[in-house]
């Protein structure tokens, strides 16, 4: 008991994170279990959203700023596919995945010249970013909304999968690309479809992520969305409930160890866990194995 | 009688809770062409990855010279799930790579050609000569071996012009006719020096002309080398043709084997082919 | 045979010690300050770690995104053995002067970086290796990372000074000397891809499961293949820390090997001398040719829109999109540029006139 009370903001901070990691995490998990591809970008989208909202505050008032945020961090996501991925879906895996880090190395290049390599303030949302106590704990509301609302919205996206036509045919698709595509299911809406879900919920991500950090650079997306990567591959890449149970984790055992004074490695730890993963068990917690056929 | 080459002592291979091979015993011996065959998904390919180390089986043992080469009992989880015999004697575990079965003697082609595409036919053969070849990769970079190196190019060579594909030396691989594909396929597997050949359907996807080549070509390898060889293979003519002894597997256990003419008249063999019919 | 070998050898032989002679007259003749050399020096360095990368993703069809990990070990041991004894004070200002107090010759400590990193290499190899195309790309983006934190440890830093600066060790002023130590190694990573493993290695990457039944031990290659690249990234690194002079563990983010990366793909995966002219041609452009696109400029009155500081960054990804979306062989595909392709060339073309004026008669 005595190590909650203690490490109760840590603990506070990391549920939050972990709830913005979901949500990151949920995009990475969903395009690779119908792409195959790791899409290096999804971060970048992710700090893209950042700097979108940013500047939308300066010119409009929130409650226009954050849907326009929403809309246009969706029609990145749905652009990237279609001119960076689509014309490579016969192309070895290898070719796909550096296209994927060349549209990394584009978008935060232009977040550069875009901001002149500043660092932009991250807007107030009122009432997130109002302080509460909790337990003794100070912290912002934007702790305790972020798991409610991750909850809220993987609530929402397992039934969509589950009920809709186009939540069944992502599931095909993701059993078999191919046979899917001969069963008439049309594989390029549904791509899109997977893209424009992933890069909501990274918008959504970013704004209580931000709200937090109350700085975006170029490179914001980078930490976050290789570690959100690395839940989703924890959790069994492809599995929905795998990468939120892996973002939690993730997100409270990093700031458990930041709580514990060692901060350098509390990115590291992530990486640590990651290869500890992969060599006992590969599939991660929920995935499927896989076998090469001789 | 001839000396025994690869013994198969009731191997069973299972995944999860499917059996691909049931209780299967085979042998091949000095000298011999041997088929397996049986309808498609009976288990034949699995056996040959048995045998080649690309799985381990469930149970079993492979012993090759009267060497115990591959054996395993079932363990951990399989324990609960195994539905095969239970044998006391394959206690112990030896559970070698491919790579070192190959280097044993044994080596194989596959169903659905596998050749390093983007090299030159030459280069396909002369990889075959790496493993046996006397250097290290100090010595090979620095070019110290080039006794060695020479010795291997010479070798790689004389089997080319052996097999006729002397001519397409500098060819890419993987622009090869599929008949050519399948030729140097096996020439590839001629040169590490195999004790054993293990053909994977050789004439698959073959005209009746290029399966009548194949056969005669097969009997050559063997006199030639004075090798033995299994194969699995769906043409009858030429397994009839050939096979000294036939082995046939249905649902993953042997239901026949013996010569050409006493499997062809075997009942259960015609009913694995054809249906039971379900009035008699 | 052995005569035509003679003769590209002789070729080659006479182009390097041209190109050396010409670098040694331009140094003497122009500002050796200037943005040419600047070019020559960093295109040199990452000509090296490119084709060590080229070795892993192009030969041996690994994909590890570790080699940014691998130049900081190679750049921390290179600087931590040849800081001078009586410099180390002020160096490790923080940590008493370090707990190293002996500094070793250049040549010896680029050696060291290399095996340094080679070391590294060889246990994060053991478990990553088995794993499969995306997901060693991952585990070894991790471990860079990893690295990176490690290095800048205070508990390290008297070996690593900690998340300081690490400077005053030995560097070059000559262009002629990373030349000479690239042109060492390139040629010696050249000779290992024409040898029977380098054979091996493209049999792996070809076919994992053909080459296993050729006999040859796919983890042994594989962490062969990982380890010599790791060697040859650690003596880039370690050329790259003498050529800024100082280093920093920061600096060697993702983005670095995401960089070189991108230098493979351009130059053609699978070809060295497509990452040797691809790393000059990166370099030029992100150092020189495209700095106009980063200052305002005014024509008259009107100034050119877009161009202001970034600018040549977003110019250059676009650049290299293109080339992975339309261009994917690259320049040189999975070709070689050599002295021997030439004669070959030449030969082709004379025999080809010669056989028309035949039959023009």
């Amino acid at each position: 008991m005595d190590f909650i009370n203690n490490n109760l903001p840590y603990l506070l901070a990391g549920i939050s994170v972990g709830g913005q990691y979901a949500l990151i995490a949920i995009g990475y998990t969903m395009v690779y279990g119908i792409l195959r591809l790791i899409n290096f970008a999804h971060g970048d989208v992710f700090m893209a959203a950042g700097l979108i909202m940013i500047y939308a505050v300066t010119a409009m008032p929130l409650y226009l700023a954050i849907p326009l945020t929403l809309i246009a961090t969706v029609l990145i996501g749905f652009l990237i596919e279609r001119v960076a991925y689509k014309p490579l879906r016969s192309a070895p895996r290898m070719s796909v995945m550096i296209s994927a880090i060349g549209v990394s190395y584009l978008l935060q290049n232009l977040a550069l010249y875009v901001t002149g390599g500043l660092s932009k303030m991250y807007p107030t949302i009122p009432w997130i970013s109002d302080t509460i106590t909790i337990g003794g704990a100070t912290t912002k509301m934007v702790t305790v909304i972020t798991p409610i609302l991750t909850i809220i919205l993987i609530v929402a996206l397992v039934t969509f999968i589950q009920k809709t036509k186009i939540g069944m045919a992502m599931r095909a698709v993701s059993k078999d690309f191919e046979t899917s595509q001969l069963m008439g299911i049309k594989i390029n809406s549904v791509i899109s479809a997977t893209f424009i879900i992933g890069s909501f919920l990274a918008a959504v991500g970013s704004m209580l992520y931000f709200t937090n950090y109350a700085a975006v650079i170029p490179t914001s997306g980078a930490m976050p969305g290789l570690k959100a990567f690395v839940a989703a591959v924890f959790g069994g890449i492809g599995s929905i409930p795998g990468a939120v149970i892996g973002a939690f984790l993730i997100g409270i055992c990093e700031n458990i160890i930041k709580g514990m004074g060692l901060t350098t490695f509390s990115d590291a730890f992530t990486f640590v866990l990651l290869i500890i993963i992969l060599v006992f068990k590969p599939t991660g917690l929920f995935g499927e194995k896989a076998n090469e056929k001789v | 009688m001839a000396a025994n080459v690869l013994k198969l002592d009731h191997i069973t291979m299972q995944f999860g809770g499917v059996v691909a091979v049931n209780d299967f015993s085979m042998e091949v011996n000095e000298h011999e062409i041997v088929a397996l065959i049986g309808p498609n998904g009976a288990g034949k390919t699995t056996a040959f990855n048995c045998i080649t180390g690309v799985y381990e089986p469930t149970n079993g043992m492979v012993s090759f010279y009267g060497e115990p080469m591959v054996c395993n009992h079932p363990q951990g989880k399989m324990k609960k799930l195994y539905k095969g015999e239970y044998y006391d004697k394959f206690n112990k575990v030896i559970s070698p790579t491919p790579d070192q079965i190959t280097k044993l003697g044994i080596a194989r082609t596959f169903q659905n050609i596998r050749l390093f595409k983007s090299l030159t036919v030459f280069e396909n053969v002369l990889i075959a000569k790496h493993m046996r070849a006397k250097q290290n990769v100090f010595t090979a970079t620095l070019r110290l071996n080039a006794k060695e190196e020479q010795r291997m190019r010479d070798e790689a060579m004389a089997l080319l012009e052996e097999q006729n594909l002397a001519h397409l030396k500098n060819e890419i691989a993987g622009s090869l006719p599929y008949g050519l594909q399948r030729r140097l396929e096996i020439a590839r597997a001629l040169a590490t020096d195999p004790k054993l050949l293990l053909l994977d359907e050789p004439a698959a996807g073959m005209n009746p002309q290029e399966t009548k080549e194949l056969t005669d070509f097969i009997v050559q390898v063997r006199d030639k080398y004075g090798i033995a060889i299994l194969m699995i293979e769906h043409h009858m003519d030429l397994v009839m043709a050939i096979a000294e002894r036939i082995y046939v597997l249905d649902f993953g256990r042997m239901i026949a084997s013996g010569t050409a003419s006493e499997v062809q008249d075997d009942p259960d063999v015609i009913n694995a082919y054809l249906g039971v019919d379900e009035d008699e | 045979m052995t005569k035509k070998i003679s003769t590209s050898t002789i070729v080659s032989a006479a182009l390097v010690i041209l190109l050396f002679v010409l670098v040694f007259v331009l140094e003497k003749v122009t500002n050796p300050y200037s943005m040419l050399f600047v070019v020559l020096k960093k295109g040199a360095i990452y000509a090296l770690v490119a084709v060590s990368m080229n070795l892993l993703n192009g030969f041996t069809g690994l994909f590890s995104l570790g080699q940014a990990g691998f130049m900081l070990i190679g750049a921390y041991t290179y600087a931590i053995f040849t800081i001078p004894a009586d410099q180390r004070m002020s160096v490790y200002q923080y940590f008493d002067g370090g707990i190293i107090d002996f500094s070793i010759p250049v040549i010896p400590a680029l050696i060291l970086a290399g095996i340094a990193a080679a070391f590294f290499a060889f246990l994060i190899g053991l478990p990553v290796l088995r794993l499969k195309s995306d997901y060693l790309a991952i585990a070894t983006l991790g471990f860079a990372e990893i690295i990176r934190a490690f290095f800048q440890w205070d508990a390290l830093g008297p070996v690593t000074n900690g998340s300081n600066l690490l400077k005053k060790f030995p560097t070059f002023d000559s262009t002629l000397f990373p030349f000479a130590v690239v042109g060492i190694c390139i040629a010696l990573i050249v000779m290992l891809i024409n040898s029977s493993y380098g054979r091996a290695f493209k049999a792996i990457r070809d076919d994992e499961i053909a080459a296993e039944a050729m006999g040859i031990n796919l983890f042994r290659h594989k962490q062969m293949s990982f380890v010599i690249s790791s060697f040859f990234a650690g003596v880039g690194g370690a050329l790259l820390a003498m050529y800024q002079t100082t280093v920093q563990a920061m600096a060697f983010k993702s983005a670095m090997t995401y960089e070189i990366l991108l230098i493979v793909v351009i130059g053609g995966i699978g070809s060295v001398t497509g990452s040797v002219i691809a790393s000059f041609l990166f370099i030029a452009c992100s150092e020189w040719w495209l700095r106009f696109l980063d200052t305002e400029t005014f024509i008259g009155a009107w100034q050119v829109p877009l161009l202001r500081s970034g600018f040549r960054k977003v110019v250059f990804a676009v650049i290299i999109m293109a080339v992975v979306l339309f261009y994917r062989q690259g320049i040189m595909g999975n070709r070689e540029f050599s002295p021997q392709a030439l004669i070959n060339k030449w030969k082709k073309l004379t025999s080809k006139r010669k056989k028309t004026s035949k039959e023009g008669r």
